[in-house]
C-alpha cells in the first residue's frame, strides 16, 4: 500500500496523459503523415529545380518570359495587397468600433471569396468584361480591355485576396474595443491622429499577419487568373501560369526552376508568420498585472 | 443604419462604411451576382439540361466526393497532428508547427505538378506504390492525396487553439474519480471537439470541392473519370459555351454556400459550446 502511496505523490501527472507506448504511436503516426505530405513535396520542388545543375536553373529563372511573369505576379501583388489593406482597414473600423444593423451579415459577406471556387473567381469577371460579357460591347467600342489582358488579372487576383486582411483585424479591433480611441478623441486629438498613435500600435500584429497571408495568396493564385489570363505569353502569364506553360511543353526543369521560387516565397511567408505569431502572443501577454 | 447606431465620439463611422459597402460591391458583389442573374436568363429547363449531362454529373459526382474523402482523411489525421502538437514534447516541434501552414503559402500549381511527379509511375512515390498495385497518379486516388494536401492545415489549426485551451481541470477530476484515461479521452475530451473538428472537416470540404490548381495535373482528365467540376467550366469557357459553362457554375455556387452556412452554424456552435 504505502508502495503505491509513494508513486501517487512522485508522478502527480499520472493518468493525465496517454501511456507512452501510445503517445509515441499518436507521434510517429502525425510525423509520418506531414513526412509524406508536406516534406516530400517540398524536398521534391527543390531537387527537381536542381536536377540540371545550376547553370540550367539559372538559365530557366533568368528567360525573358519567366522575368516578364515575375514583374506581371509582383505588379499584381503590388496593387491588390495595398487596396486589399485599406478595406481592411477601413471595414475593421466601422465593424469594430461602431454598433449598427447587419453587421454580421457583413462579415459574411467579406468571407465570400474563400467560399468560392477559384475558378468561379475568375470566370465571372469573363461574365462581366468578356466579349458575351453585360459590359463585353461596350468595352469592345471603347477598345478598352480587361478580360485576357493585365486589368483582369489584377482584378481576380484582388477577388481572391479580398478577406485577408479584413478578417485579421476585425477581431483585433472588436477585442481592443474603443475606449482608448475615445480617451484620446476627448482629449482632443484628430481622427487620423488617433487612429495612427492609438490604433494602429495596437492592430499592427494582426495587420501585418493579414498584409503576409494576403501577399501569399496574391502571388500565387493560379486557378482565377488562369480563367481571365488568356493565357498570353510574355504580357499576360504570372509565375504560376509561367509554371503550367512549361510543365504542359514538357520542360520538366524549368517549370520546376519557376516553381522553386515560388515555394521559396512560400519559405518566407512561413518564417515572417511565425515571427508575426511569437510577436503578438508577446504583446498579449499581461505586463506587470497580476493574476491573469 | 445610421440612425440605428449609438452615439460614438470616434469619427469616421460613415466613410469606412461607405468605403466598406463600395469596395464590397465592385470587387465582390457585382461580380458574384452575375452569375446567377445569367443563369436566370437561361431558364431552369436550360440549366437542367446541361446539368444533368452524364459528363458533368460524373465531374460534380467526383469533385463531390474526392473532396469528402479527402476532408475525412484531414478529420483523422488532423486530429491526431493537433493533439500531438498541443500536448506532446518532441525536439523540431516548433518546425513543424510552422510548416502545417505550407499548403495555404505554397501556389496550387506549384503544389499540382510536385505532387504529379512524387505520385507520376517513375517518382519516389508512385514507384513503390505500383510495385504494391496502387496506380495514384492520373486516378480519383491521385485527385484525393492532392485535395488532402491543400485541405491538411484547416482540421488542424481549428483543432490545435480548442485543443491547448481545454480545461485540465476537469480531466484532473475524472482522472480523481477513477476515470481510465481512454474512458476520459472518448467521453469527456471528443464530445468536446465535437464542433471545432466538423469546423475543420467542413472548411477541408469545402475547399476541396472547388479546388482546381493542384488538381489538374495529377488528375489526368480524362471526362467521365478524372475530370473535375471545375475543370469542365473552364473546358466550357475555351470553347466560349458561356451557358453551359454558367449552369455548372451555378451548382457549384449553391454547394459552396450551403457550406458557407454551415461553417457559420458550427462556429456559433461551437463558440457557444465553449462558452461554459
Amino acid at each position: 500500500m504505502a508502495h503505491v502511496e509513494t508513486g501517487r505523490t512522485r508522478d502527480p501527472k499520472k493518468g493525465l496523459t496517454e501511456p507512452a507506448p501510445v503517445r509515441w504511436l499518436l507521434t510517429a503516426t502525425a510525423l509520418g503523415f506531414l513526412f509524406i505530405f508536406l516534406a516530400l513535396p517540398l524536398a521534391a520542388v527543390f531537387t527537381e529545380a536542381f536536377r540540371l545543375g545550376w547553370d540550367a536553373y539559372l538559365t530557366a529563372i533568368s528567360e525573358p518570359d519567366a522575368m516578364s511573369a515575375l514583374t506581371l505576379t509582383l505588379t499584381a501583388a503590388a496593387i491588390a495587397v495595398p487596396a486589399n489593406l485599406l478595406f481592411g482597414v477601413a471595414a475593421a473600423w466601422a465593424i469594430g468600433k461602431f454598433q449598427f444593423r447587419g453587421k454580421q451579415l457583413l462579415i459574411t459577406l467579406i468571407d465570400l471569396p474563400f467560399a468560392v471556387s477559384p475558378v468561379i473567381s475568375g470566370m465571372v469577371f469573363v461574365l462581366l468584361f468578356g466579349r458575351q460579357g453585360y459590359l463585353g460591347s461596350w468595352l469592345i467600342e471603347h477598345d478598352i480591355r480587361i478580360v485576357f489582358a493585365i486589368p483582369g488579372i489584377v482584378l481576380a487576383t484582388i477577388f481572391v485576396s479580398f478577406p485577408f486582411v479584413a478578417r485579421e483585424i476585425i477581431p483585433v479591433m472588436e477585442a481592443t474595443g474603443s475606449q482608448e480611441e475615445e480617451a484620446a478623441r476627448v482629449l482632443g486629438a484628430g481622427g487620423f491622429q488617433t487612429f495612427f498613435r492609438v490604433t494602429l500600435p495596437n492592430i499592427k500584429w494582426g495587420l501585418l499577419y493579414g498584409v503576409i497571408l494576403c501577399n501569399a495568396r496574391a502571388m500565387g493564385e493560379f486557378g482565377a487568373v488562369s480563367v481571365v489570363s488568356g493565357h498570353i505569353r510574355g504580357l499576360t502569364n504570372t509565375l504560376p501560369l509561367h509554371v503550367e506553360i512549361l510543365y504542359n511543353e514538357y520542360q520538366f526543369q524549368a517549370a520546376f526552376a519557376v516553381a522553386s521560387i515560388l515555394a521559396f516565397l512560400a519559405l518566407v511567408t512561413l518564417v515572417l508568420k511565425t515571427i508575426v505569431e511569437y510577436r503578438t502572443r508577446r504583446s498579449l501577454e499581461p505586463v506587470g498585472e497580476a493574476g491573469s | 443604419m445610421a440612425r440605428t447606431r449609438r452615439p460614438s465620439v470616434l469619427p469616421g463611422f460613415r466613410l469606412t462604411v461607405g468605403f466598406t459597402l463600395f469596395y464590397l460591391c465592385l470587387i465582390v458583389l457585382v461580380p458574384l451576382v452575375t452569375l446567377p442573374a445569367r443563369a436566370a436568363t437561361m431558364g431552369w429547363s436550360a440549366i437542367w439540361q446541361t446539368v444533368s449531362d452524364p459528363r458533368v454529373v460524373a465531374s460534380y459526382k467526383l469533385s463531390v466526393g474526392a473532396a469528402l474523402i479527402a476532408a475525412g482523411v484531414n478529420a483523422v489525421f488532423g486530429l491526431i497532428v493537433a493533439w500531438v502538437l498541443a500536448r506532446y514534447q518532441f525536439p523540431g516541434k516548433r518546425i513543424i508547427d510552422a510548416f502545417i501552414d505550407l499548403p495555404f503559402a505554397l501556389p496550387t500549381a506549384v503544389a499540382g505538378i510536385t505532387l504529379t511527379t512524387l505520385y507520376a509511375p517513375n517518382g519516389w512515390l508512385g514507384a513503390p506504390l505500383e510495385r504494391l498495385g496502387f496506380k495514384v497518379a492520373f486516378t480519383p486516388l491521385g485527385i484525393t492525396i492532392a485535395l488532402v494536401f491543400i485541405g491538411l492545415p484547416f482540421v488542424v489549426r481549428t483543432l490545435q487553439p480548442v485543443i491547448e485551451d481545454l480545461d485540465v481541470e476537469i480531466e484532473e477530476a475524472a482522472t480523481s474519480l477513477g476515470a481510465s484515461r481512454s474512458y476520459v479521452l472518448t467521453r469527456i475530451i471528443l464530445p468536446y471537439l465535437y464542433p471545432a473538428w466538423l469546423t475543420g472537416f467542413a472548411l477541408a470540404f469545402a475547399r476541396a470541392v472547388g479546388e482546381y490548381g493542384s488538381v489538374v495535373f495529377i488528375s489526368g482528365n480524362m471526362p467521365m473519370r478524372t475530370e473535375i467540376a471545375p475543370l469542365l467550366i473552364i473546358t466550357k469557357l475555351e470553347q466560349y459555351d458561356y451557358a453551359g459553362a454558367t449552369a455548372i457554375a451555378v451548382v457549384m455556387l449553391l454547394i459552396s454556400f450551403t457550406l458557407l452556412l454551415t461553417v457559420n452554424a458550427l462556429q456559433g456552435w461551437s463558440s457557444r459550446k465553449l462558452a461554459h
